[in-house]
Parts: structure tokens; C-alpha cells; sequence
């Protein structure tokens, strides 16, 4: 419970100095005039408080308040992205666990997958949204495609990482299994898969924040005004007039994909049982 | 019958053309408890996994309950005990145990009723619900016995199993183990670097010498039993500790002077 509390002050501590730091650096470079690296006004660097007061304000006339926008923006995008962040991790499980048992097909595929990942997501959103979207039942529609976006992202370091996991087993421990006459599907369920689960999970946590920029990002050539991502558009046209708008839509962004990373740790606390040590 | 029958046995390896074991005959029998001895490099390890079909010899056979090793292996005929426990870290104690019993397919019931009695074999019974890492490495290592003995295996083979363990803990592990032995009836192969261990456990000691690996002689161990702490202190004990240890110094000059220092 200390130890909890402690924690906490220490986050908040650090939220404070960031919010400190952000303001401190504003006034020297307004009251000095400095213009390098740019010129500090209120459009590039609106005040924190303004960023702040912007959520309870309303952004047109008889439109509820920011924050309340952005609460079910942010609801559509997390939906996008939980899905992908659920199938990208299933599937590139899968794909580690089939790459590990075939040294011919991880010769093989290997590259491709690597290549995967060198395309920008923008490059391949288009082709995904007309391919996916056609084939999606109702329910489905637009942000299912999104979901597939974000499951992109996702998959990748989690084959690498299962990959690496299931090679980490203790070669005497393989032995053991041996002296058991353990068949490769035993050997994989009772040795191999536990074996790498902190190698997976090192992955999860990357890929939790990588599903909500996967998700944000989707939306965009989705042409999706339901999520954050068509919000930042949105707000990216109003810059200049209400840059705390964007600002307030990027705070909650980043909440969104604390909130993620978040859930994997718990999940790793309750799935993975392992000497403190040895915990990758 | 003979539990383990070795002929003429010989593993080289080819990396290095090195002969770890040249022409072993060795027959092991019922509820013996067997040491294997020598310096590093004799071969005593290499041995051990030749009869546990997890090297396969160059030349000769093994058998063990007289089906060739391979066979005897996939039959579940014998348990294991390393250096290291090996312990799974994510499962507790009392499922480490119960590992080979459900690769047996042993239903639930009978897992948790054997692993009871495991439990309290190795005197760990409070601590069913712990994790590996939550226990000391004497600990650590009763739990690989009780598992290695869960199936109840024909034969147990533990290579130098006390080797990492400091020596009062290592005494007391001895005095279990034999316990556990007498209480089982099973045959055991025991590898160890220790001329007093080897002495206290064994009813047998084979005594190997290195470079190529061989038998070097036997030793029969004639101690009463059971062997308590007394037994280290009976002036036979000391009789045969020599006696072992003759056997290695005058296999031993041919080793480098390292190898003779360690076995001095």
C-alpha cells in the first residue's frame, strides 16, 4: 500500500515537473525573445492551463464540451484499437510459434515479414480499407478495417519476441522433457510457450501503444470522424485559431495508450510467474 | 535380473576426436546403488546419459529392465536428477512434481495423490503452494528427486545432483536420499566428484579414469546399512575411502598435474 502511494507521488511528481518544464521554458524564450529553434506564442506553445481549460469548454455553439467529445472519440478509437491490438498479438503468436518449428520457413518468411514493416502504414491503409471493408458484416464497418490497420502494427514485435521466447527454454530442460519421451506439441505447451512468456509480454507492452497509433493513424485515409484520428484532422485545421484543441486531443491520445500499456503490465503481473530475476 | 547392462560400450566425439568412453562393461543390479567416480573428463557424465539414452554410444549397447535404452526411455523406465534442479519456475512445487506424471496421463486425482506422498518423501509438505525461487537450492534439489521419483522408475540416475550444494547440506541431502532409497527399493547411478559421498552412498563404487574413458576398477562397498552419521566416523569407512582414492591416484599419473591436485 506505502509502496503504491509512493509510486503514485512519483508519477505526479513527474507530471508536475513536465508541466513545470513546458512553462518555465515558454517564459525564458517569450521574455527573452529568443525565435530559435522557433518562435514560443500561444500557438506553438499554448499554456498548459489553456490546454486544460479547453476540455470543459464546448468547441461550437450548443456542442457539448471538449471533453466530452474526445471521452467518446477516444471510446471508438480504443475499440479499434483493442481489436487490433487482440488479432495482431493472436496472429503474430502464431506466426512465431509456426517460424519456430521450421528453420526452411523462417529463412523464408522471415524477410517478408521484416519488409512488412518497413512500408508506412499510410501506404497501406488504402488497399486494406478497400480490400477489408467490402467483406466486413455490417456491424463491422470502417472501423474494422481500422482494426486490421492496427493489428499490423501489432503482430510484428510480438513474432519476433515469441520467436526469441521460445528459443530461450533451459537446454536442460529440453533434456528433461527428452527423458520423458515428451512429444514436440508437449515439449512446446509445457516448456517452450511458458519459457517465453516474459519475451511476449515485452512485446504486448510494446505493441499496446502501438495498436492506438495503428488505430489513429487508420482513420485517416478511412475517412472516419468517429475516432481521435478524424479529431486530429479536424483540429489540425483550426490550428492556428485553437491550438488548444489539438493539444487537448493529443493529452488524451497519450492517456489512451498509457491506459493500454497499463492493462499489459497487469495481465504480465497475473499470467507470468517467474523469479524476479528472470523476468525479461 | 540386471537392470542396466552396459557392452562394450565407446563414444567418441567427433569435434576435438576425442574417445570419452573406450569398451565399458558394466551390469548393474536389482536396488543397487551405484557410484560412478574419476576426475573431469573421465566420462562419468557421458555414461550416465549413454544409459539414459540421451547420448548414443558410438559402438556397444545398453540396456536397461532388458529392452535396448531407446525403448527404456520412452517406457518412463528411469527418472533424473542433475546438477541443477531444473525446476519449471512457473509452476509451484507440488506441479513440478506432478510434470512427468501428467505427461503419463495420469488423472488429477492420482496426481494429487501421489505428489502428497512425494511431498512428504522429501519432507516439503509446506511447501506445495511455493515457487522454485522461493526455496534454497537443498530445497530446490529435493524437489528434482521427488519429481524424478514421482513415477516410481525402475532406475533413478542423478549426475553429481549434490555438486552445487554447500557440504552440510550436501550431508544431510546423503542421509535423505539413502533413506528414500532403502524406503523404495529402486536402483540408482550416482555420479559424483566426492570420494567420501561416493563411499557413504554406494553399495558399489566404479572407479573411471580419463583420456580414453575407462573403468579404472570396482570397489564393493560392504558398509552396514543403514548408514547414519556414525558411518563417516567407522574406521571402514576410512579403509575404503582409500582404497578408492589408491585407485585413482594410480590411474592417475597420467593426468595433467591440474586433474591430480583435484582428486588429491
Amino acid at each position: 500500500m506505502a509502496a503504491a502511494l509512493r509510486r503514485a507521488s512519483v508519477v505526479a511528481a513527474a507530471a508536475l515537473a513536465l508541466v513545470g518544464l513546458w512553462e518555465l521554458y515558454r517564459w525564458i524564450w517569450t521574455s527573452a525573445g529568443w525565435t530559435w529553434p522557433f518562435v514560443v506564442d500561444k500557438t506553438s506553445m499554448p499554456h498548459v492551463w489553456t490546454i486544460f481549460r479547453a476540455f470543459g469548454q464546448p468547441t461550437q455553439v450548443n456542442q457539448p464540451a471538449l471533453i466530452t467529445i474526445l471521452f467518446h472519440k477516444s471510446v471508438f478509437t480504443g475499440k479499434e484499437a483493442l481489436v487490433g491490438f487482440a488479432v495482431g498479438a493472436v496472429v503474430g503468436f502464431a506466426i512465431g510459434i509456426v517460424l519456430a518449428h521450421s528453420r526452411l520457413l523462417q529463412r523464408g518468411f522471415l524477410p517478408y515479414i521484416v519488409a512488412s514493416q518497413t512500408i508506412p502504414i499510410l501506404a497501406i491503409a488504402p488497399m486494406v480499407v478497400v480490400w477489408v471493408n467490402p467483406k466486413l458484416p455490417g456491424p463491422l464497418q470502417g472501423w474494422g478495417a481500422v482494426a486490421v490497420i492496427a493489428s499490423y502494427l501489432t503482430f510484428f514485435p510480438v513474432t519476433i519476441n515469441t520467436l526469441r521466447g521460445l528459443r530461450s527454454a533451459d537446454p536442460r530442460a529440453l533434456e528433461l522433457m527428452r527423458t520423458y519421451a515428451a512429444s514436440r506439441w508437449t515439449i512446446l505447451w509445457k516448456l517452450r510457450v511458458p519459457a517465453s512468456l516474459p519475451y511476449v509480454f515485452a512485446a504486448l507492452k510494446l505493441a499496446a501503444t502501438a495498436s492506438v497509433v495503428g488505430a489513429i493513424i487508420g482513420e485517416l485515409p478511412s475517412g472516419l470522424q468517429d475516432g481521435l484520428g478524424g479529431a486530429i484532422i479536424n483540429f489540425n485545421q483550426y490550428y492556428s485559431f485553437e491550438p488548444q484543441e489539438l493539444w487537448a486531443t493529443n493529452v488524451v491520445a497519450a492517456a489512451l495508450g498509457i491506459l493500454f500499456f497499463v492493462a499489459v503490465v497487469a495481465a504480465e503481473r497475473i499470467v507470468v510467474r517467474r523469479a524476479p530475476e528472470n523476468v525479461a | 535380473m540386471s537392470v542396466v547392462e552396459i557392452k562394450g560400450v565407446t563414444k567418441t566425439f567427433a569435434r576435438g576426436n576425442v574417445t570419452a568412453l573406450e569398451n565399458i562393461e558394466l551390469e548393474l543390479q536389482h536396488g543397487e546403488f551405484v557410484s560412478l567416480i574419476g576426475p573431469s573428463g573421465c566420462g562419468k557424465s557421458t555414461l550416465l546419459r549413454v544409459i539414459g539414452d540421451l547420448t548414443p554410444p558410438t559402438a556397444g549397447s545398453v540396456t536397461v529392465n532388458g529392452k535396448p535404452a531407446r525403448q527404456a526411455r520412452s517406457d518412463g523406465d528411469y527418472g533424473i536428477v542433475f546438477q541443477d534442479s531444473v525446476l519449471f519456475d512457473w509452476r509451484t512445487v507440488a506441479k513440478n512434481i506432478a510434470l512427468p506424471l501428467e505427461m503419463l496421463g495420469w488423472s488429477r486425482d492420482r496426481r494429487r495423490a501421489r505428489v502428497e506422498e512425494m511431498l512428504d518423501l522429501v519432507e516439503l509438505r509446506n511447501f506445495a503452494d511455493h515457487h522454485p525461487w522461493q526455496l534454497s537450492g537443498g530445497m530446490q534439489q529435493r524437489v528434482s528427486i521427488a519429481r524424478a521419483l514421482s513415477f516410481e522408475p525402475a532406475l533413478l540416475l542423478m549426475d553429481e545432483p549434490f555438486g552445487a550444494l554447500d557440504e552440510m547440506t550436501r550431508e544431510r541431502l546423503n542421509l535423505e536420499l539413502l533413506s528414500i532409497w532403502e524406503k523404495l527399493g529402486s536402483t540408482v547411478v550416482f555420479v559424483t566428484h566426492s570420494i567420501s559421498e561416493a563411499v557413504f552412498l554406494s553399495t558399489r563404487v566404479v572407479v573411471m579414469s580419463p583420456r580414453p574413458g575407462r573403468i579404472a576398477g570396482v570397489v564393493d562397498i560392504d558398509l552396514p546399512f543403514p548408514r547414519t552419521v556414525e558411518t563417516r566416523e567407522d574406521p571402514r569407512f576410512f579403509a575404503l575411502v582409500t582404497q578408492v582414492r589408491e585407485l585413482l591416484r594410480k590411474r592417475g599419473e597420467h593426468l595433467l598435474p591440474e586433474e591430480a591436485a583435484e582428486l588429491l
